[in-house]
């Protein structure tokens, strides 16, 4: 009997390796798939029947006796539950349903068909496929990835390279972590085609310390795609590629790409000033082409089905789907990939069913540590970069963090101070000092000084005007979204002091 | 997980820097080759791997200082990180770290005095849907308690 149980860290956390031992023990046959993405039934273990997986979560070693002979309640076919039934899988249409590190079954479901085409294709074809696709990096800042690409296809340079950002570490986002577990040839056919684009041979993933499983899944993915000439000579072709995973080292403003090239360099991860571009000195002083993990994912869909099926997802600039990640207090929390547009408030009270604790939803915090509080007031606000944007926010890497009516909001704005404070890299001095006074500050209206207010906010605006990149930059937006939103919470210090 | 050999076997540094001199970018991979195999990086590795790359012991310490990962002293035996990011915070990451701390007695970073617990930080494991999260020794661990990890780690 064919049994599936994902070796998604998410669900080994849970508990899946016991559960994958368990029915090795009663014979039966277990492949360790990806997530499905859905983990509040991690882990969930799939049984084939007539054609169709059937699911079982969340699962325990006490229950594979009932899941072997048939008699354990199942959750039916794991396609039709609505959580999954509702998604328009593109990026992810694999992850979960292949074992990640089987090629055959990659190819059988798609995989290699993209870059089967783009091999054919010229340079400037390549690049201009993924230009009217409308991709966009998937990373947080949103640059149109085909424009990136064509700046590092025209650059002059004896090496090129491409660097995946694997080290986008913002608390609620898994989506990089799940696809590089659960489809790993998906993220080096992405690459291999973004070298055939812009002329590099050689790629780098650079992938967080704190994802142990993502990089022994990554690297035996790399060793089998160089064993069947998917990287080294390209399908056979005239064309040379080759990728090789570095480990970061705990720093989170690595995950801002001039301070990633700086680390993979061998340096302190210190920010460096733009311009020069990484498109035109990037790694080594050459042109790089920087991208996030899921920008480079999509990229083989695009030429699997076609820019203009992608880019018939979506709303207004924000083309193709977006996998989003809701977590935190949540009740049903795990990737949901869908078109840009859906409003936030169906993604938080809908899809994930509102916060585990059943307490009413206080506000969720999109696109990581640096993202805004959202209170339910802007929940009709639609999952998009223009739409975000407007409403005094950004959807980075779309992490959707669910906090129920408990938390305390002057805390959450006080972390984001104290987090930065740790984090920076000691550049500039916005962020280098300002995160410092941030903490001191917020510390003081707590202590009832409401004087403390207007400094607090002169310096959110010194920090997101005056930082070089997003970590000082951006910390002003949980600060001053929760200040805006939730004034009450750093009123009443004040009245409790009194 | 941490090994600790005695720090004067610079035999296994050169060994070490000689299969990833030839990188591009070769300091990180060796820091982290060195600290697998001591489980620190050792004082006594700064000078072969400054000589090595040829830059100077101050701008190898700024980069070994620089990173969370590096440490110049051992670990303990076994390391226990806790998650204080907010998808965790908002499950009670807070109360759970400080519980965690109290029933060890130690404050982060710190190392039991019998050498066999670190506590650690970490700003997010990727397992944000089912936190509190905790990684002990590389294992992930998810919905967890603080007496289950105290247990664990004490075991």
């Amino acid at each position: 009997m064919k049994v599936w149980v994902p070796r998604d860290a998410a669900a080994k956390a849970l508990g899946a390796d016991a559960v994958a031992a368990a029915f090795e023990a009663a014979g039966a046959e277990v492949i360790r798939n990806g997530s499905r993405g859905m983990i509040w039934l991690e882990p969930l273990v799939e049984v084939e029947c007539d054609g169709v997986r059937i699911g079982y979560g969340a699962a325990t070693p006490a229950d594979v006796p009932a899941i072997l002979d048939g008699s354990a309640e199942s959750l039916g076919s794991v396609e039709d539950i609505p959580f999954y039934a509702k998604q328009n899988r593109l990026t992810f249409q694999r992850c979960g349903v292949i074992d990640p590190l089987n090629l055959a079954e990659y190819e059988a479901h798609g995989g290699l068909t993209g870059l089967r085409r783009a091999v054919e294709m010229s340079d400037a074809d390549i690049v201009a496929e993924v230009t009217e696709s409308g991709l966009r990096g998937r990373g947080g800042a949103g640059f149109p990835t085909g424009i990136k690409w064509e700046t590092v296809r025209k650059a002059d340079g004896p090496q090129k390279y491409i660097v995946c950002n694997a080290d986008e570490g913002d608390s609620g986002t898994f989506a990089d972590r799940m696809i590089m577990e659960g489809d790993p040839f998906c993220l080096i056919e992405g690459m291999v085609i973004a070298g055939l684009g812009v002329g590099a041979t050689k790629g780098y993933i650079y992938l967080r310390s704190e994802y142990p499983d993502a990089i022994e899944v990554m690297n035996t993915a790399i060793e089998i795609a160089k064993q069947n000439n998917v990287l080294g000579n390209v399908l056979n072709s005239s064309h040379e590629f080759d990728i090789e995973v570095r480990v970061g080292a705990g720093a989170y403003v690595c995950g801002e790409e001039t301070s990633l090239l700086n680390s993979l360099e061998g340096k302190r991860g210190v920010v460096r000033a733009k311009p020069p571009l990484p498109a035109l000195e990037g790694f080594l002083g050459r042109p790089t082409v920087v991208n996030n993990v899921i920008s480079l994912a999509t990229v083989p869909v695009i030429f699997e089905k076609g820019a203009a099926h992608y880019a018939s997802f979506g709303l207004g600039r924000s083309k193709g789907t977006m996998p989003i990640q809701i977590a935190g207090n949540v009740k049903h929390g795990g990737l949901f990939e869908t078109a840009f547009g859906m409003p936030l408030g169906e993604l938080v009270n809908d899809i994930a069913g509102g916060t585990a604790s059943g307490k009413p939803v206080k506000a969720v915090q999109v696109g990581g540590p640096l993202g805004a509080y959202f209170a339910p007031e802007k929940f009709d606000t639609p999952f998009a970069y223009e739409p975000f944007d407007g409403a005094g926010g950004l959807i980075g890497h779309a992490g959707v963090v669910i906090f129920d009516e408990t938390t305390d909001m002057l805390g959450m704005a006080r972390f984001a101070m104290e987090f930065c404070a740790v984090e920076s890299c000691g550049k500039c001095t916005p962020c280098r000092i300002g995160a410092v006074r941030g903490v001191e500050t917020i510390d003081r209206i707590g202590q009832g000084d409401a004087s403390a207010i207007p400094l607090l906010v002169d310096l959110c605006e010194t920090m997101k005007d005056g930082s070089l990149c997003a970590l000082g930059g951006f910390t002003p937006y949980p600060v001053m979204s929760a200040l805006e939103q939730f004034p009450e919470e750093f009123a009443v210090a004040q009245e409790a002091a009194e | 997980m941490p090994l600790t050999a005695a720090p004067s076997e610079t035999g296994d540094v050169s060994a070490i820097i000689q299969k990833n001199i030839g990188l591009e970018g070769p300091l990180l991979p060796i820091l982290h080759d060195v600290q697998a195999v001591f489980g620190h990086v050792p004082d006594a590795a700064r000078a072969p791997i400054a000589n090595a790359l040829n830059i100077t012991e101050a701008e190898l310490h700024g980069v070994i200082s620089f990173y969370h990962d590096f440490r110049r002293e051992p670990a303990g035996k076994t390391v226990l990180k806790i998650c204080r990011a907010e998808a965790c915070q908002a499950v009670g990451a807070n109360d759970l770290s400080e519980k965690v701390l109290k029933l060890l007695g130690l404050d982060w970073h710190g190392t039991s005095a019998d050498g066999r617990i670190t506590v650690e930080p970490v700003y997010c494991l990727g397992l944000c849907a089912c936190g509190p999260a905790a990684m002990i020794d590389g294992k992930v661990k998810g919905r967890v308690t603080a007496e289950a990890l105290v247990e664990e780690v004490s075991q």
